[in-house]
């Protein structure tokens, strides 16, 4: 896949980026830099108001948050001056006069008469000035996500302060995630001032870059008429470059989403591969053994949740797959025994059957769970996801389903191939009467394969409880398209059914940008009824004497 | 012997005809007469009965339509939904253009939903549905070219069995995802409702429910009839055969692929005509009758009543039907349960049908052998 | 040349060339009817060759025994003739004129060629005489079938063909209800009225009793000279009575062709036999 070789490339390259910042922000220097911050705020009240203006954006480049609730209060109009020493204070009106608060250090500085302070008046341009000393003050809150996304939004209105407080904050931070994001901004911001040589050297530094923020400012600055046409073709050309490593990267994520699609289906559609294609058996209600399997898990989750310390809490879902596997193989088995087995060579009359029982399934849950969704959570190990790079990311559950889904396929091969019981099945499904007289219990082996292709759906299930809701038609949700699996990979064989689901995935989602994902699916139908034309028995279909009965 | 001195096998016999004419005069006669009574008189049919017989009748004429190609041919379609829903949809069209200026949005001619959408002009596949005269031949058209497109596709290739049922499947699922669109254009998920009149006509007047009625009455007795010429004529052994075992029949010279397509288009149009008598009755066709589960609940209204006996598949769609009817209304809940059941019950121990079962054991009697239902291709 | 006349026996074996331009050079003799002509015909499943490089003449009129052991390919034989099987190379002509392998298994039908399979394959939940219906030769499309009338020649050619095979007594039955013995002559009947030019049987005598065998047998001869018969058949004294010209397939080709006493009397015949 191409997303993590990008990470790595493009990381150092920022960091580095962010040092360089760092380094201009020493040797430029700030003219607020020496002063203290209360001397910065006896200012505030004097003067002009572009005076108060520059004085809003010289606390922002000082970078003390002590300094947000004063500048809040200034941006509503509700910061006050005492009119001896012009110091700002918040009020509060008690009796006739104000009780007044120190707004940096939130002391208390006595009463005074209504006469003894004024209110600091701001026009437009002073609260243009006090928002973004507030971003630029916000990217030095001690929370790390309200620095994220402070350094984000720096981005949007680059000015001289806020280069100043980008550079500051760079110095200061340490969360490599916040810093490369604050490395990108300085970048971004300085695209738009300083001579064309220094914005030349910026917009080289930033061609590496995959953020949005960084591309639509590209953007823009290729179609700004007051640019200096040297720099708007240096940011047309990395604009474009930007373009086609996020197409890249895109396609590599859509790939990525439609393998994740793909196990969804193929762990669906494995255990139909095994009573469909193995067995000749149209098993209608496989879905509700997914269901079943997803009600398990959520079953598992609630005992977990009442019974065992929390701290038990992420095992709970380790602990449901051999639950659901027996559960759903269980019940596969029962209905074997119970209606199938007295079907085999009327399929049409299985189908029916089975639909039968599926419709049985689904209220029993619905009586016995109810109607509405229930929730099952996502342990802690599979919550979140690695961002590969700028905004893409790879979620946890969806990578532990592909793995999970390959093993549980690899599994199965494995039983199927080496174990008795996968050799007996083979010699049942070649020879049922031949299988017979050499002593095996076919009846046994009929009973015991449609419990594995029951207890997979099961299994199957686990996997679909972490990334839906469960609810009692989720089984419904899935049978059209794994019965497609089956019929697009060829029956009677298991490298079919994961090629066919992996194909199926893949097309979906390189189909839902184009089509939309309910058009996506039609399309993928239609395509399949269409493939059916050229082979009428699938992908991997067996050829002779066995394929045509 | 008898069979051999006819140039043609009967239609009916005496007592068919006999059965037929008094189940028509029935229909068509005594219940108008009885809800033509005083509501007072114990044996008055109410108003409220009239669409439900009504939407009765059209499910046991999309049972026929099933029957003919499942029972007779071996063709079990699992998406005759779509083909009952197109009728419908085409139907439905029709009275959406009817309403005229008395939409909500007052709009001369877009329907509401597409003022709601803010479309701006009709699209150009409702163009025409103002007109009866256009509409109806759609209703036959539409079901019809997708049938023969469809099955032309499936039969060429010899997908059959489970197989065909699957993407049968596949196609009404397709076609539901579609019609749940918006911009699909058929009015997304509430479909297509708040009818007014047809052909001049309020639809909620009872007059017109009566005649719609009968209107239906009559399409099922026709159709019948058509089924009826069908199966007895030597193309019905045809079918048969190709039910029974269709390699042979291909060796003997038939195009399977011709025969087939023949009954499937014929049961689909026979389809779209029940879809577009039921939707003036119920007075709304909406996505959900692209749902899988509805067009495989038509197999079980056929399997109940008997396959292969046409007049059980009407049966069927009645006994079923008004079962759900009473079920739903009394316990709801237990519906599911009773219709799983009776899939099994009936696969599992009365593969024959309601019919089946009389005519069972008079074999019985007759110390005769029962052909078996679902005979597999002997022949591989 | 008559049947049984021919003094060499024609010895095909797969490592032998030499049988190949045998069979290439009967089949290119103007003066030879060539009513079948198989060339060169492979078939494979999996891996496994069911026919191998098989080549056959069969001349208008002839009557052709086939024989060899189980796995031979006689039955995938008849399968590509009546198009059932798509060989993988070769070419099947039929009349000089038809390539089989391009045609489907109701076109073939059509021209003439008849099959009756080797278990006896009816349809049961018809009577027997509809099943007759269904096989006389008629107009087979859709339209002409639906409005199809039962005329008075049509009965008598059906009430002909029912008394060749003795079923007439039996017209009215299900055809499931019939005996196996009954179901293969009712099969051997629908040929006849499907007025098939060319009739592959194969195993018309397997579960016959020895005067339906007999009787069959005649039947078989009687048609002989109007019709192409080809006879797959394991009962050597069926084989013997129809007194034609056998060939002997083994592994999917040609291993000799000549009389049945001929063949009786060849090695590698008589170790393919035995020797297994």
């Amino acid at each position: 896949m191409q997303s993590p070789d990008r990470h790595r490339r493009t990381h150092p390259l920022l960091l580095l980026f962010a040092i360089v910042a760092v380094l201009a922000g020493f040797l430029h220097g700030s003219p607020a830099r020496a002063d203290r911050l209360e001397e910065l705020a006896g200012k505030l009240a004097a003067g002009s108001f572009s005076q108060r203006a520059e004085t809003a954006e010289a606390i922002a480049a000082f970078g003390d948050t002590r300094a947000t609730p004063m500048l809040e209060a200034l941006s509503a109009g509700e910061l006050y001056a005492r009119k001896d020493d012009g110091r700002p204070v918040l009020v509060e009106r008690a009796g006739d006069g104000y009780s007044l608060t120190d707004p940096l250090s939130g002391e208390s500085l006595g009463e005074a008469g209504r006469r003894d302070v004024e209110k600091i008046k701001v026009n437009n341009r002073v609260r243009g000035a006090v928002s973004d000393a507030l971003t630029a003050l916000r990217l030095f809150s001690p929370d790390r996500n309200v620095r994220m996304s402070a350094a984000a939004e720096a981005a949007t209105s680059p000015s001289e302060t806020m280069l100043a407080a980008l550079r500051r904050a760079a110095e200061a931070e340490t969360d490599p995630a916040v810093r490369e994001r604050i490395g990108a901004s300085l970048a971004v911001s300085s695209l738009h001032s300083g001579t064309p040589e220094q914005r030349l050297a910026a917009i080289g530094e930033l061609s590496g870059s995959l953020s949005n923020t960084v591309r639509n400012a590209l953007r823009d600055l290729a179609a700004d008429p007051d640019t200096d046409a040297e720099v708007r073709q240096a940011a047309e050309a990395a604009f474009a470059g930007i373009e086609r490593k996020r197409s890249l990267i895109e396609l590599g994520l859509n790939l990525f989403q439609g393998v994740s699609l793909g196990s969804v289906l193929l762990l669906a559609a494995i255990g139909l591969a095994i009573t469909f294609g193995v067995m000749g058996v149209i098993n209608m209600a496989h879905g509700e053994m997914i269901m079943i399997g997803a009600y398990a898990t959520f079953v598992v989750q609630e005992l977990f949740r009442t019974f065992l310390p929390p701290e038990l809490f992420g095992l709970y879902l380790p602990t449901a797959l051999p639950v659901a596997f027996c559960a759903a193989a269980a019940l596969g088995i029962a209905i074997e025994r119970g209606v199938i087995r007295w079907l085999y060579g009327r399929p049409l009359e299985t189908l029916l059957a089975t639909w039968g029982v599926s419709l049985i399934l689904q209220q029993l849950v619905r009586s016995i769970f109810g109607a509405p969704n229930k929730q099952v959570a996502n342990p802690d190990w599979m919550t979140g996801g690695f961002e590969i790079v700028g905004g893409y990311v790879l979620t946890y559950n969806r990578l532990y389903i592909i793995l999970f889904c390959f093993a549980v396929f690899a599994a199965v091969v494995l039983v199927l191939r080496y174990t008795p019981f996968g050799l007996h099945m083979r010699a049942v499904t070649q020879n049922r009467s031949m299988a017979r007289t050499m002593g095996i219990n076919s009846d046994r082996i009929d009973a015991l394969t449609f419990g594995l292709g029951s207890g997979i759906a099961g299994i199957g299930g686990v996997a679909l409880s972490q990334i839906g809701n469960v609810s009692p038609n989720l089984g419904q949700l899935y049978i059209v398209d794994s019965f497609m699996v089956v019929v697009f990979g060829g029956v009677g064989n298991l490298a079919g059914t994961l090629v066919g689901a992996m194909t199926l995935g893949i097309v979906n989602k390189f189909l839902e940008p184009v089509a939309g994902a309910v058009l996506g699916k039609v399309v993928v139908l239609v395509l399949i009824i269409l493939f059916i034309q050229r082979r009428p028995r699938g992908l991997f279909a067996l050829k002779g004497r066995a394929a045509e009965s | 012997m008898r069979l051999e001195s006819e140039t043609r096998a009967p239609l009916l016999g005496v007592k068919g005809w006999a059965i037929f004419i008094a189940v028509g005069l029935f229909l068509v006669v005594a219940v108008p007469l009885l809800n033509a009574l005083p509501p007072s008189s114990p044996v008055h049919v109410p108003d409220y009965l009239i669409p439900l017989l009504g939407k009765y009748l059209c499910y046991a004429l999309l049972a026929l339509s099933v029957d003919l190609i499942w029972g007779y041919c071996g063709i079990l379609s699992l998406g005759h939904g779509a083909f009952f829903a197109l009728g419908g949809y085409a139907m439905g069209m029709y009275l959406m253009r009817q309403i005229g200026e008395r939409g909500v949005y007052g709009h001369p001619i877009l329907p509401d939903f597409m003022v709601f959408l803010n479309w701006d002009s009709l699209p150009w596949y409702w163009y025409g549905f103002d007109s009866f005269a256009f509409a109806m031949p759609m209703v036959i058209l539409v079901p019809g070219l997708l049938a023969l497109v469809f099955g032309w596709l499936a039969f060429r290739s010899r997908i059959t069995g489970v197989y065909f049922s699957i993407i049968t499947q596949a196609m009404v699922f397709a076609l539901m995802l579609a019609f749940f669109r918006n911009d699909f254009g058929f009015g997304g998920n509430n479909g297509l409702t708040d009818f007014k009149e047809i052909l001049g006509f309020n639809v909620h007047a009872p007059a017109t429910r009566m005649g719609l009625y009968i209107a239906s009455a009559v399409a099922l007795g026709a159709a019948f009839l058509l089924c009826r010429f069908i199966v007895t004529s030597k193309l019905g052994r045809v079918l048969l055969a190709v039910r029974d075992a269709e390699l042979r029949v291909r060796f003997l010279g038939y195009s399977v692929t011709a025969v087939k397509l023949f009954v499937f288009t014929l049961s689909a149009v026979l389809a779209g005509i029940a879809g577009a008598l039921y939707v003036p009755q119920v007075g709304i066709i909406n996505p959900s009758e692209f749902s899988p589960a509805q067009s495989i609940e038509i197999a079980i209204w056929v399997a109940v009543g008997g396959r292969a006996t046409l007049a059980g598949a009407v049966l069927g769609a009645f006994v079923v039907n008004a079962a759900k009817t009473w079920l739903t209304g009394v316990a709801p809940e237990m519906w599911l349960f009773f219709l799983g059941s009776l899939f099994i019950a009936v696969t599992l121990f009365f593969p024959a049908g309601l019919l089946g079962i009389s005519s069972q054991i008079r074999r019985r009697l007759a110390r005769r052998p029962a052909p078996a239902l679902a005979v597999e291709a002997k022949d591989a | 040349m008559p049947d049984g006349m021919e003094p060499a026996m024609v010895e095909i074996d797969a490592t032998q060339r030499g049988i190949q331009t045998g069979v290439d050079a009967r089949a290119a003799e103007p003066n030879i009817d060539r009513h079948l002509y198989l060339d060169g015909i492979t078939v494979s499943f999996d891996g496994f060759r069911a026919l191998n490089e098989l080549s056959l003449v069969i001349r208008r009129g002839e009557v052709r025994t086939i024989v060899g052991p189980n796995g031979a390919g006689k039955t995938t034989m008849l399968d590509v003739i009546t198009g059932k099987t798509r060989p993988d190379r070769g070419s099947a002509v039929f009349a000089d004129k038809h390539d089989l392998t391009r045609l489907d298994e109701t076109e073939i039908a059509l021209l003439g060629i008849g099959r009756k399979f080797q278990k006896p394959t009816v349809f049961e939940n018809l009577t027997v005489f509809e099943n007759l219906e269904l096989a006389l030769k008629d107009d087979r499309g859709v339209f002409a079938t639906l409005f199809s009338a039962r005329t008075r020649e049509k009965r008598r050619r059906m009430g002909d063909a029912l008394e060749t095979v003795g079923l007439a007594a039996r017209a009215g039955d299900l055809a499931g209800d019939l005996s196996h013995g009954q179901k293969q002559w009712l099969e051997i009947a629908m040929l006849l009225v499907q007025d098939a030019e060319l009739l592959l049987l194969d195993e018309p005598v397997a579960g016959l009793t020895d005067a339906e065998t007999e009787q069959t047998a005649d039947l078989i001869l009687r048609l002989a000279g109007e019709r192409t018969l080809v006879v797959i058949e394991h009962d050597m004294e069926f084989v013997r009575r129809l007194g034609a010209r056998v060939t002997v397939l083994h592994e999917g080709s040609v291993l000799a062709e000549g009389t049945i006493d001929a063949i009786q009397a060849h090695p590698r015949v008589i170790e393919v036999y035995l020797g297994r």
